[in-house]
Order: C-alpha cells, then structure tokens, then sequence
C-alpha cells in the first residue's frame, strides 16, 4: 500500500507558513492577482486616471499646506515635486497594507468552498499595488520630464526602496488580515492607523524639517527610512541616514516576518470563524 | 473492496464546533466581555458536536454517495476532506489530489469573460495554469459555449452558468473528487451529462468519487455504496439501495414541522397555524410518492372566539421557488367558519400529480379579508417516485414536474 498524499489531523498552530505549499499554489496568485489588475484597469481610462488624481491631489494639497502655509523646506526644486514623490511611494506601503488586510474577509466565499494556503489572498492583493505603482512611476517619470530635473546615480537604489515599502505594507497588512477574520473592528481601525501614519511619516514634509530634539524618535519609525529612500532615488533629494535605511531594513524584515507568523497561527481557523 | 488500492481512510474523524466562548467573539468589546465572563465563571462552553467518530474507507474506482438530513454532518465531512477546515480529533487519509466542488462556479467574477473566468476558476479549483490551457477547448465544448466565450458572464443565462461552471470542475482530473449538490441546478438534460461524466471519471480512470445529494434517484444511479448520517454519526453503510431505502422509511412525519415556534410570518394572528402534517392516505404513513392519495392536515388555533369569513390557501413551491400550484379554499368550497380554540383544516389531493422532488408549502389565512397568518416556508414536501399511471412501474427520472393522465396510440 502506497503512502498517503495527505494525512489530516487535528490542527495544531503552526509557527510559519509552510512555503512548499505556498510556493505550489503560485498560479492561484498569479490568476488572483490578473483577475484583480483587470478588474481595476477594465475601464482603462478610469483605472488610470483614479491612480494619477490621487498624487496629483495630494501633492497640490501638501505643498499648499505645508509649503506655503506652513513655510517648510522641502529640499527639493518644488514643493509640488517633492509631495508628488512622496505621496506614489507612500501609496505603494498604504495599498500594499490595505489591500493585504482586506484579501481575507472580502473572498469569504473563497475560503469556505475551497482549499488553499490563505497566505495567497494578502500575497495576491499586492498585484493591483504594483501595477498602480507602475502607473504613479510613469506619471512621476512625466513630470520630472517636464520639469526638467536630473535623475543621478541614486535611482538605481529605486528597488531597494520599493522592495522595502510593499514588504512592510504586505508584513502589517498580513497582521490586520489575520486580525479582522477575528475582530471585525480592525476594518474600522484601520483607516485611522494609515491616516495617522501618513502624517507621522515623511510624505507631506522632509524629515530635515523634523525639530532636532524629536528626530531621533522620528526616525524609529522604518517608514522614514524607506520613504527617503525612494524620494532620494526618484528626485534627487537627500539621502537617508545610514541608521534610517537600516531601521527600514530591520522593520521591514520584522513586519513581514511577524505577519506571516501571526497569519499562520490564525490559518487554520479561518474557515471556521468567518 | 478490502483488496482494492484505498483512496481515502478515515479513522474516528469528529469535528466540534465551540459556541459562547472567546473563538465566537467578532469584536474586541465581545471578546473582553466573554474574559470577563469567563473569568467570573459565568459563562460555560457550549459544543457542538458536527460529527463524531466517523470511519469509512473508500477505494480507487468507487463512487459513495453521502444522505443525511440537513444539519446531519455532510457538508463538515466534505469540508474536512477538502481541507478547508480542520479535525477535532482523527484522521484522514488521502492517497491521491483530491478535487472538491462543493458549489457551483466558486470565485466566478460577473464582469469577467468566460474565457478569463475559466482561468480563474480552474486555478482556484487547484489547476496549474498549463494544465487549464491543455484542457480550454474540452472544458469549452463540454459547456457549449463556444459563442460565448468573450463575453462578461454576468451575461450569461443561469444554464450557462452552471454549464461552465461544471465543466471547469469536471476536468480538474483529481484522484479524488468530492461533488457537493451541485447538480440540483442546471437543467435536466446537463445534469444527466454530468453525471454521466462522473460515472465515467470513476470507472474508468479509476478514481474515487464522493457525492452528496438529496436527490435519492441520483444516488441509486450513480453510486455502488451510500453512508447515511445521523446528528453527527454514521449510522449506516453498504450497498446504495438499501441505504436509500432505510432513509426514506425515516421520512415518517419530517414535514410536522413545530409552527408555533416560528417568527417568520405575517398576520393579524386572529388565526394561527400550528403545525402541517403530511400524510399518504392511501397506504398511510409520511411517504409521499406520485400518484397516492395525498392528505394535508393543517392545526390552527383561534384564540379570540368564534371566526367567521374564514379563508386559507396553501401554495405549493418548485426548487427554484417559483409557484407551482395552489390550493385554496375559496374556490373549492368558500368560506369557514371557525370554532373557537383549537382545530385542523383538511385538504385532500387525490393522485397526487407531481414528479418525484422537494417541494415546499406556504400557508395563507385570511380572516374577514384580513391577513390573519401567512408563512412562507411552513412546510417541505419530499416526492418520492411512484407509481402515477398505475402501470405497476415507477416513473424514474422523468422529465417536467407535473404527471397528466393520458394515453398513447398508433395507427398505420
């Protein structure tokens, strides 16, 4: 008699996700993630058209508000610029983290009717992210054109930064996922935790425009690290701190490694719960 | 069947589910409550058992069909089988890539095409992705939608639907696969098909097919072996046909539901139904088969003396919930008059004309054109297959839903 394929017990909680398995379901992600992508770009006009308005927005806003109101140095030729740049990466992380904490709850019927390792909604929801990105990049790469600005030598660390910003959106977002099959309140939570980043973060200032005496709390924040990164590598502006670009690294490393912990300490009750 | 290469083994499998403790819990506040009270002692853990210490081995090559009530523990089986959710205690073994459909076109997006759906749905189903592209042209024409193909399936009618939907699932190739009532949709001419194409999968690929259904027909034809369960339990197994038949001898009386307990109706409450009974009146007992003499006996209670202008109707609901036939007193015979306190109305229908099926009844009262009760769902009627036109055959899968006495001739 030949082994089993699967033997089944009572579920004990695992540690980490088994990444063999994972790994044998990655056309599952790949089909989720094309489903996605063509869900948001069908309507292409709009599709693209959403995803520039939202920098675009932001960027005028910010750099009317804390360029002009408020009177801060952004380090950059304009304050626009700079708040543009700032806002599309920031908009890789808050994706990332939204789309990744919302995968689990929104495919409630996914999870009831068939099997497969769970880790591949919040992995899948990183799709639509990246195109977005992709289409915030070319928008951004437009108005350095127009502007005349200089790309350096730094724009080769660009997939550092936006390596370290969809892992750090896709480790928490994978904590909230895991979270909100429990507790329905993160899904309210949630918005407010991003929003309150926003500002805590160096999206709509430099993080030279941060008062000496709190900098060095500022900096703990690995979103700090990262987001001056990529606007360096974009725009040109300063460069991280050696100590931001590795609390990036570390905080990265931690959320995802956490998050991936934690989702799998909930996977197998998920079906149960939701 | 001891002999043959074993394709699942299950070994004492139970499946508890924990109500009232923390597990429940759906918000932070519930959840600190529940420490709260636990801590205090005030709450106790309520379990409920879905199934328990279930055993049943299952070959290369064999079909099972899996009956029970609703409630009774099938869709756990499946569930732990497909492993979307976990054992309490026990085992199974799978020996081989187990396939399970246990709804119709899971994950289908509306504004996707046919073609982008296929993709979609065959890689949830667990397809690699080249695997789906091998078989795109069979899973099309086995769902004959050719014409369709790009076309957003929020277009598609709800044959299409379903036809596509199968087909995917169909040629999912798995050693093993697990179907869940997924053929009570569809049309009676598809389904055939498709259970035609599953009995086909286990003989003659060898591979082992699992099947729950109401459908008692269905599970005669399609399956050498049937296990019945019971509140959680296996209480029978063996050969299909005399499974199916103990079943159906424990239909006795399922359709006296306890009217009185339910909150899902409407009305002034002048009268209230209390309970339906169904009853064969031409051999006696529960069983309702076509063409007996059917007898409904309705308990009302009138709490407010004395009713006159009295009026009940009761409608008879298909599958798809659409109206078949109604009964009504008003334009057989007129208006009751109603004693007070407690009394049944009697509604005879002789040969009884419907096909073999599940049927539902609704229950309407109205008292001096008033609404007095009105309960949608009162009642289900199972139709076994009977012995219409007095031929001494049953009519087995039949076609339609209603029998209408007529005769054949020929001339040359």
């Amino acid at each position: 008699m030949s082994a089993p394929l699967h033997v089944i017990r009572p579920a004990e909680r695992r540690l980490f996700p088994d990444i063999r398995e994972l790994w044998a379901f990655r056309d599952l992600g790949v089909a989720l993630g094309r489903r996605d992508v063509t869900l948001r770009y069908r309507q292409t006009l709009l599709g693209v058209i959403w995803v520039v308005l939202q920098p675009l927005v932001a960027g005028g806003i910010f750099s009317v508000i804390f360029g002009r109101v408020a009177r801060l140095d952004s380090g950059a030729r304009s304050y626009f610029l700079f708040a543009y740049a700032g806002f599309v990466g920031w908009s890789a992380f808050s994706n990332a983290l939204t789309r990744a904490a919302a995968s689990v709850i929104g495919q409630g019927t996914l999870v009831t009717k068939v099997f497969f390792p769970r880790l591949v909604l919040p992995i899948s929801a990183l799709f639509s992210s990246v195109v977005d990105l992709l289409v915030g990049m070319a928008s951004l790469a437009v108005l350095l054109m127009v502007t005349g600005t200089p790309v350096g030598i730094a724009a080769l660390t660009l997939p550092l930064w936006v390596a370290l910003l969809f892992a750090m959106g896709l480790g928490l977002g994978t904590i909230a996922a895991a979270l909100s099959v429990r507790f329905r309140d993160v899904q309210h939570a949630l918005p407010v935790l991003v929003q309150l980043l926003l500002y805590a973060s160096p999206v709509a200032y430099a993080t030279a425009a941060v008062p000496e005496p709190i900098r060095r709390w500022f900096l703990l924040n690995p979103l700090a690290g990262a987001l001056d990164g990529f606007r360096w590598a974009c725009i040109g502006t300063a460069a991280p701190s050696g100590m931001g670009a590795m609390i990036a690294c570390a905080g990265t490393v931690l959320a995802l490694v956490a998050g991936f912990a934690i989702f799998a300490g909930f996977e197998r009750q998920i079906a149960d719960v939701i | 069947m001891s002999s043959s290469t074993p394709a699942i083994s299950v070994a004492g499998l139970s499946k508890a589910y924990r109500l009232g403790v923390e597990g429940a819990a759906t918000t932070f506040r519930e959840a600190i409550v529940r420490r709260v009270a636990r801590r205090n002692g005030s709450e106790s853990q309520a379990v409920i058992w879905a199934l328990r210490n279930v055993s049943l081995e299952i070959a290369r090559g064999e079909t099972v069909g899996i009956i029970g009530r609703n409630g009774a523990g099938k869709s756990t089986l499946l569930k732990l089988l497909s492993r979307i959710t976990w054992p309490t205690e026990g085992e199974i073994r799978l020996y081989g890539r187990i396939g399970s459909l246990l709804e119709v076109g899971t994950g289908f997006h509306p504004e996707l095409t046919g073609h982008e759906n296929i993709f979609l749905n065959g890689a949830i189903l667990g397809m690699r992705r080249h695997e789906i592209r091998r078989r795109f042209d069979e899973i099309v024409a086995f769902a004959e939608i050719e014409r369709f193909l790009d076309t957003p399936v929020k277009r598609y009618s709800s044959g299409m639907y379903v036809r596509l939907a199968f087909a995917v699932a169909a040629h999912l190739d798995p050693e093993i696969l697990v179907v869940d009532e997924v053929l009570a949709v569809g049309d009676a001419a598809f389904q055939r098909k498709c259970i035609g194409k599953m009995g086909e999968v286990a003989r003659e690929q060898g591979r082992a097919v699992l099947f729950v259904s109401h459908n008692m027909v269905a599970i005669t034809a399609l399956c050498q072996r049937a296990v019945l369960l019971e509140h959680g339990e296996l209480t029978r197994e063996g050969a299909a046909g005399p499974v199916v038949q103990h079943d159906l001898r424990g239909l006795e009386t399922l359709s006296a539901t306890p009217l009185s307990d339910r909150r899902d109706r409407t009305g002034n409450g002048a009268l209230r139904f209390e309970s339906v009974v169904v009853r064969n009146a031409s051999v006696g007992g529960g069983l309702v088969r076509s063409g007996d003499d059917v007898r409904v006996e309705i308990t009302y209670n009138s709490p407010s003396g004395r009713l006159q202008n009295v009026h009940v109707d009761t409608v008879l609901w298909g599958a798809f919930d659409e109206p078949l036939c109604q009964f009504s007193s008003t334009a057989q015979r007129g208006a009751f008059d109603v004693a007070p306190g407690r009394g049944t109305f009697m509604c005879t229908i002789p040969r009884f004309p419907f096909e073999a099926g599940s049927y539902r009844m609704s229950l309407y009262a109205t008292v001096n054109s008033d609404v007095a009760d009105w309960v949608m769902h009162a009642a289900t009627i199972d139709v076994e297959p009977g012995d219409y036109f007095g031929t001494g055959r049953t009519n087995v899968e039949g076609i339609g839903m209603f029998l209408v006495p007529h005769s054949w001739d020929v001339t040359s």
